[in-house]
């Protein structure tokens, strides 16, 4: 644990110092909906068309977030460092995905409030609760994949490239929940309730790549 | 325990490219080992072996009382390992760096700041590295790589960027106390210079071992006779 | 040395593949509504569940390398996510011919085996190119490991979470199970058949490159001769 709270306070340290993800992240997030607004002619959406927007853009933003998520790691000598320490190496993924789960919060804090405002017809405030879980669950996925497929990618050429083309087909099952889960809640007269299935289906995507993630991370980090 | 580093058969491949090659040797706890040889040789390859990061693909390879790589993580957090990559995050300060690394080793952070003092960097240990001279950066890499008080250390060039004041004011630092003397594994280019410093001495070239014996019985014409 | 008991293989196979074609286009009644080229079903399908298997194979021999180590199970699992890489193609294909010819589309999106499928053939599709921006071999065969491990995890998530969203209009053809006796059969052949197919083709591309590498290794042990190796994403041993 303490090794977690090392590495994620380094994490965040240097994400407030460099601003490397998060300002992009959420100027990329900002930009999809005003293209969406252009691409789809429409005023405002509701319902499975808003959630599929809103989970497809925190998707993409989340891409951008994945790219960065190892670089300075790769570039500065973090792995080695990191590797000569008598810790668990799985700590290291953990601190990963908890830093790019933090940054997707910050993200959607910002992203969710101008997607009511800009995109949205039904107002949030009925499903507000229901709502934070499904992106808590969502982030959770999101995360872990990123904290993965970031390390596979980093150390290949073409790193920006690849880290996207595994981890999107690989989050499609969490795209088909999100969206399954927030088309009831962005609907007019809203709290439709969370529909069991998806939300189980979601909940059993983030435990069980939690836990692939965990045990096959290790060979990652070696030389 | 007496061997500190224990080589038989020592081999590294990348595909079909052996960057060292049939490496043994014995080397006693305490002592120095200089490795002399040209660019290329495998001198960065075998540090870097010896410092866990890297797996052997043939031979065996004994660091401390463990075995590599099965045994690494009873070793790793006694060795040491200063080479080329400074292994700082530019936009942190030393100070942030030095914390960070002292928290993984589970080190008590008031070492940091006294280390910090030892190396120099007392005044300037609050800027990001990215604003250090080249010197600056080799200290705090020296703070690093010897916070956690290594039995084993890795050196890779360490004087390199270093004026000679700087340089001396690192040796201590670098050499361990008389009651708890380090073993140092040092690559050198200066046969001089490192055949004074070493108690054996291992020549590589095209990673494989020409020379090897105690620095006392070898001249700085074989040294550099590796470089021909 | 490399390749024993291929040639017997082969012919079974061929001996299956063939018996099994005819008797899905002789024996096999023909489907109430769909006629005739329902019978593309007894080409699609077995396809598709040899080439899943052989996706989850994969990560299997995937995790026996990560244990060992040896480079043998790194190509093992190399070629089965290889052929089955290829068999998925052909399940696309027949899967859009049947789409065509029974719906008049080319892609149904509410085939959820289809889709679940595409999905996966397009993760799968990143592998040889992962492995291919890899040049230490080693590290490739590792990572490739990793890949293969999580890929072969996600093979039934993916079908599960597909099959889970509402179906509109069309019903799940390939869901059903209940198929009387003769169509059983020879589903139950054709799936033999395209078993055999990918087992014979594992084994003949182990054996090719089991035979290149020692070939290479006995020109530059012999010859002090062996070409510089490119950069390549098949493992070499």
């Amino acid at each position: 644990m303490r090794v977690l709270a090392a590495v994620l306070r380094k994490e965040l340290r240097l994400e407030l110092r460099t601003f490397e993800s998060v300002p992009g992240m959420v100027l990329f997030g900002l930009t999809i909906f005003v293209v969406f607004h252009f691409g789809l002619e429409r005023a405002s959406v509701e319902g499975d068309l808003a959630a599929g927007i809103l989970v497809v853009t925190l998707l993409f933003a989340g891409m951008l977030g994945l790219n960065r998520l190892y670089v300075a790691d790769e570039e500065q000598g973090g792995f080695d460092g990191f590797l000569l320490a008598p810790v668990d190496r799985t700590w290291l993924f953990v601190a990963k995905a908890t830093a790019l789960f933090a940054y997707l919060v910050a993200l959607e804090i910002v992203m969710v409030p101008a997607f009511a405002l800009l995109l949205l017809e039904p107002g949030l405030g009925q499903a507000l609760p229901e709502l934070v879980l499904v992106l808590a669950l969502t982030n959770a996925g999101f995360a872990i994949i990123a904290a993965l497929v970031g390390a596979i990618a980093v150390r290949t050429r073409a790193r920006d490239l690849l880290g996207p083309l595994i981890a999107l087909p690989l989050l499609v099952p969490v795209v088909i929940a999100a969206a399954g889960l927030l088309e009831p809640l962005l609907r007019e007269g809203g709290a439709g309730g969370l529909d069991a299935k998806w939300l189980a289906i979601l909940g059993l995507y983030d435990l069980v790549f939690g836990l692939l993630s965990v045990a096959v991370f290790d060979p990652l980090l070696e030389d | 325990m007496t061997t500190a580093i224990e080589l038989a058969g020592l081999g590294r491949a990348y595909g079909e490219r052996a960057a060292l090659d049939g490496v043994s040797l014995s080397l006693p706890a305490g002592s120095t080992l200089v490795v002399f040889g040209p660019n290329g040789a495998g001198k960065s390859t075998l540090l870097r072996i010896l410092a866990t990061l890297l797996r052997p693909t043939t031979g065996t390879v004994r660091v401390l009382d463990g075995e590599l790589p099965r045994e690494a993580w009873k070793v790793r957090g006694r060795i040491g390992l200063l080479g080329h990559d400074p292994l700082l995050y530019r936009e942190l300060s030393a100070r942030e760096n030095l914390r960070y690394h002292a928290r993984l080793h589970a080190v008590d952070p008031a070492r940091v700041d006294e280390l910090l003092d030892a190396v120099g960097l007392g005044a300037r240990a609050d800027d990001p590295i990215s604003t250090y001279s080249r010197g600056m950066v080799q200290r705090a890499a020296a703070a690093r790589a010897v916070l956690h008080d290594p039995e084993l250390l890795l050196l890779d060039e360490p004087r390199a960027n270093l004026d000679p004041a700087a340089a001396a004011a690192l040796e201590p630092l670098l050499t361990g106390t008389p009651e708890r003397p380090r073993t140092r594994v040092v690559t050198s280019h200066d046969p001089a210079g490192g055949l004074a410093e070493a108690d054996v001495a291992l020549g590589l070239r095209a990673g494989r071992p020409v020379l090897l014996a105690p620095a006392a019985g070898v001249t700085v014409d074989q040294i550099g006779a590796l470089y021909r | 040395m490399h390749g024993k008991g291929l040639r017997g293989l082969s012919v079974a196979t061929i001996v299956v593949l063939v018996g099994a074609f005819a008797v899905a286009a002789f024996y096999a009644p023909l489907d109430a509504d769909q006629g005739f080229r329902q019978k593309i079903f007894y080409l699609h399908v077995p396809l598709a569940i040899v080439a899943l298997v052989g996706f989850i194979v994969g990560g299997l021999l995937a995790i026996q390398h990560l244990r060992t180590r040896e480079p043998i199970w790194d190509l093992r699992s190399y070629v089965a996510i290889h052929i089955s890489l290829i068999l998925g193609v052909g399940v696309l294909v027949t899967g859009a011919i049947w789409a065509k010819s029974s719906w008049g589309v080319w892609w149904l999106w509410d085939e959820p085996t289809l889709v679940s499928f595409l999905i996966v053939f397009l993760l799968y599709g990143t592998y040889t190119p992962m492995r291919f921006a890899i040049e230490d071999r080693e590290r490739q065969a590792r990572y490739a490991s990793v890949f293969a491990i999580t890929a072969g995890a996600f093979v039934p998530i993916c079908f599960g979470a597909v099959r889970a969203q509402p179906q509109e209009v069309h019903p799940q053809t390939f869901g059903s199970g209940d198929l009387p006796g003769p169509m059983w059969l020879t589903f139950l052949v054709c799936l033999a058949g395209m078993a055999l197919l990918f087992y014979t083709l594992y084994r003949f591309e182990i054996a090719a490159k089991l035979a290149r590498g020692r070939l290479r290794s006995l020109r530059r042990q012999l010859l002090d001769d062996a070409p510089v190796q490119r950069r390549s994403a098949a493992p070499t041993i």
